[in-house]
């Protein structure tokens, strides 16, 4: 699909959700289940792909001490942990990906 | 000065502390979406047509991994979700308003611009220009997302391709997720996704992707009737 298109339909089922329930006040709520199931939808979406991403290899499983951003994830976690800062966390795990490449 | 426009300068005001989070946010964004392959007027027009922080990252990532069109507007959609629940709680302050003026703010609706405006109408409630408070809140943030992106695009230019940033998009989402990991629910939330991911990763089309994530906010939400 073209990625102009992609995001124009993004947009604006973005924008729709934005205006959906401010056009339709007094006619429809938001169910409480689904309040609740919201707050889950940035862990779980974006554990979805940071797991894959730091532990598969060229479409393998990589559970081996030579897969280094692993190990640069793990840093990175720590230190998001910690620093709950988002820059700093970049830049701790891009130079442990630096560095272990070295070594 | 007009009640209207001290009205948006208030929301500019009220705007502002916010602004120093976002801009770093919106510049990592357009360096990023840049070094996921994305071009640079699709990096800076993303940021006014989607116009919504994570779901551009997160975008901007699966574009990366080729994943197909579908995937990634559904993904965009779900990401986004949060903002029908913005839209419910701002609608009473708004239900007097044109149509038009309710298209206008709805574009303007971020997180950042609801946090401010909420406050502000369940603290003062509204008056006949309180809705410029909103315009104002949003449009500044409007308008520092897109320079900050442009700038981030800017520095993406100059930066080597040989320096591989990829990495640096996962590394963005760890900084996202890891603060909110505050009680069970989200750790269970996102381990469980996780999991489904790796096991699910060989799913035609990225659907593993999905199906992770339906699973993540299945199992924070029942953990959390639980308790």
């Amino acid at each position: 699909m073209n990625i102009w298109l992609i995001m124009f339909i993004g947009g604006l089922l973005t924008f729709g959700m934005r205006f959906s329930l401010i056009f339709l006040f007094g006619r429809l709520e938001v169910p409480q289940t689904m309040r609740k199931a919201l707050h889950y939808v940035p862990p779980a979406v974006l554990s979805a792909i940071i797991f894959p991403e730091l532990l598969y290899h060229a479409d393998h499983l990589d559970l081996s001490f030579g897969n280094i951003r692993l190990f640069a994830g793990i840093i990175a976690t720590l230190v998001a942990w910690y620093t709950k800062n988002t820059l700093l966390t970049i830049l701790a795990g891009l130079l442990a990906l630096l560095i272990l490449q070295l070594i | 000065m007009s009640e209207a426009r001290r009205s948006f300068i208030e929301g500019v005001r009220a705007e502002f502390p916010l602004l120093v989070g976002v801009f770093p946010f919106g510049m990592i964004y357009g360096t990023l979406a840049l070094n996921a392959g994305l071009s640079t007027s699709t990096s800076q027009l993303m940021s006014a047509i989607v116009f919504g922080g994570s779901s551009q990252f997160v975008a901007a990532q699966l574009i990366h991994d080729a994943a197909p069109g579908f995937v990634i507007i559904i993904t965009i959609a779900v990401v986004n979700l949060r903002h029908m629940l913005y839209s419910a709680s701002l609608a009473p302050y708004l239900k007097n308003l044109s149509l038009k003026w309710k298209i206008i703010l709805s574009y303007f609706l971020t997180d950042e611009a609801y946090a401010p405006s909420i406050l502000k109408y369940e603290a003062d409630g509204i008056t006949p220009t309180s809705h410029w408070f909103l315009l104002g809140a949003g449009f500044s943030l409007w308008f520092i997302w897109q320079t900050s992106t442009a700038l981030g695009i800017f520095l993406g230019t100059a930066i080597p391709e040989s320096w591989s940033l990829d990495f640096a998009l996962p590394l963005t989402f760890i900084a996202m997720v890891v603060p909110a990991l505050k009680n069970r629910p989200m750790i269970a939330a996102a381990v469980s996704a996780g999991g489904v991911a790796l096991l699910a990763y060989s799913l035609p089309f990225k659907l593993g992707l999905i199906l992770a994530a339906l699973t993540g906010i299945i199992v924070g939400t029942i953990m959390e009737g639980r308790k």
